[in-house]
């Protein structure tokens, strides 16, 4: 589904975080994306999403060159991502909106798109309604993360980026996320794709994993999870395996 | 703030004013025993004709300037290049006192309503102007990009993101300009013009020594003030719920 063919991408005046990088993710995977600060795990994510553009080199999804947002991929960001003067039905409904201010163009909307605001199923489904005339401002970050989440959810992506989601969340919320994006990921079929800088995370949530090291980055060093998302993963031996593994390979002590 | 403790301050401000007048005991300090009356009276004499020319020269100025100022800064608080560009003169012509500025409207536009308006859609554009420019410089870049994510473009951007995001920063440019501009009108009016409630003001006092007349007047250019002030808050209330939500 997703092509990085021969990317080269550096900020302005600065060495490349990507060179000649290549990589390939399959439709319904679920990856998470692993590094330290600084290896450019968020701009990986905004390359796909067509929010940064590559140097050299190209990005294709389904074999379409990503030169602008695709309609169909969403992202979600860590904070910062919602509209603090919208409630939380209005930010869900943001997608729409802006779908219907274009109307059916196949640019900013998809051209089968039928103009909708009702975003109930996906507010119901978060366990977002009692809280949906709420603002931003009057919920809590687990809150939040789920708005975010509605407001992508209700665009019908097939490909879902999210970029550190939860890593501002307390320990039980962010388990709580965690599970509700693997059960979303399996309902909709949608290929995930996770950054993260925790091993932990990273370990829970990718059936494969794609490690980033200091820049720049020249070809994928994956690691293989496939029992990432199964019951009970949290507290077994598999999971603290894959957990020393990427310890290890990121050469952490 | 309650109504309950508006009345109250309102009370006070009446004792403290009738306590002066009777302790200056002067024709030139009438208490408002004196000149509640001589407001309700002068209201249905000439004190309303001049009113609404006031109110009209404040309405049109503030909704011309927020028409202006608003774009303008939404296009400078959401490019750099264009904000590099313009600063410099926004920064030089911001801490100009506007007031001085009223002789040269009157020489521009003549006798009419345009040099009040002018003189007064001066002040809050750059006020409303700054304010916006700064609000729409602030908003963090991650939730630009997220709102792309979802398709916006930049006519999207501006509907959806930057609007909004501007719109407390308006009504607190009006709300930080409304007694400026009240006080500049005021001096405006006293200039190359028989229509207003600075003229009415000068005329009462000045001309034909009525000081109740005159203090009706003062009244009546304080509740303009305070009622653009209210306007402001109910606008506020009504357009920005946000801000309210606990």
């Amino acid at each position: 589904m997703i092509q990085l063919n021969a990317l080269t991408f550096a900020y302005a005046n600065q060495k490349p975080i990507f060179q000649d990088f290549s990589w390939e993710v399959q439709r319904g995977e679920t990856w998470a994306v692993l590094g330290p600060s600084g290896c450019g795990k968020s701009t990986l994510l905004y390359l796909i999403a067509g929010l940064r553009f590559p140097t050299a080199g190209n990005v294709l999804i389904n074999g379409e060159r990503i030169t602008r947002p695709r309609p169909h991929t969403g992202l979600i960001i860590q904070e910062y991502g919602l509209l603090h003067w919208a409630t939380v039905r209005e930010n869900a409904q943001l997608g729409l909106r802006i779908r219907g201010f274009y109307g059916p163009d196949g640019t900013h909307a998809p051209q089968d798109f039928q103009p909708s605001l009702n975003v109930d199923p996906w507010l119901d489904r978060l366990r977002l309604l009692p809280h949906a005339e709420k603002y931003p401002g009057q919920l809590s970050g687990g809150q939040r993360q789920r708005t975010a989440i509605a407001r992508t959810l209700a665009l019908e992506p097939d490909l879902l980026l999210m970029d550190e989601p939860f890593s501002s969340l307390d320990a039980p919320t962010r388990e709580d996320l965690q599970n509700l994006t693997l059960e979303l990921q399996g309902e909709q079929n949608l290929t995930l794709l996770i950054v993260t800088h925790t091993i932990e995370e990273a370990a829970i949530l990718g059936k494969k994993i794609l490690l980033l090291g200091e820049p720049p980055n020249t070809h994928p060093r994956v690691i293989e999870n496939p029992q990432a998302g199964s019951d009970n993963f949290r507290g077994s031996d598999a999971y603290m395996n894959i957990c020393r593994d990427l310890r290890a390979q990121m050469e952490l002590p | 703030m309650k109504r309950r403790d508006l009345i109250y301050a309102v009370l006070a401000l009446f004792t403290i004013w009738h306590i002066a007048a009777w302790m200056i005991d002067q024709p030139i300090l009438p208490s408002p025993i004196e000149v509640i009356p001589a407001f309700f009276r002068e209201l249905g004499g000439d004190l309303l004709p001049h009113f609404a020319v006031s109110l009209w020269r404040v309405f049109a100025s503030t909704a011309l300037a927020i028409l202006l100022a608003s774009p303008a800064g939404l296009i400078l608080g959401q490019s750099p290049r264009m904000n590099a560009l313009f600063s410099p003169l926004i920064y030089l012509l911001y801490p100009i006192p506007k007031v001085v500025l009223v002789p040269v409207l009157i020489l521009l536009f003549g006798l009419g309503d345009m040099p009040k308006i002018a003189i007064i859609f001066i002040i809050l554009f750059f006020q409303i102007l700054v304010l916006v420019r700064d609000q729409a410089a602030s908003l963090r870049p991650e939730l630009i990009q997220s709102v792309r994510s979802l398709g916006a473009g930049r006519r999207a951007l501006f509907r959806y993101v930057y609007l909004p995001a501007s719109l407390p920063a308006i009504l607190t440019g009006l709300r930080q300009s409304v007694g400026t501009a009240v006080a500049v009108l005021y001096v405006a009016e006293l200039f190359a013009t028989q229509r207003g409630l600075g003229y009415y003001i000068y005329l009462k006092g000045s001309t034909l020594f009525d000081y109740p007349a005159m203090y009706a007047g003062i009244m009546a250019m304080s509740l303009l003030g305070l009622g653009l002030y209210f306007s402001v808050d109910w606008l506020e209330r009504k357009l920005c719920p946000w801000e309210f939500a606990k």
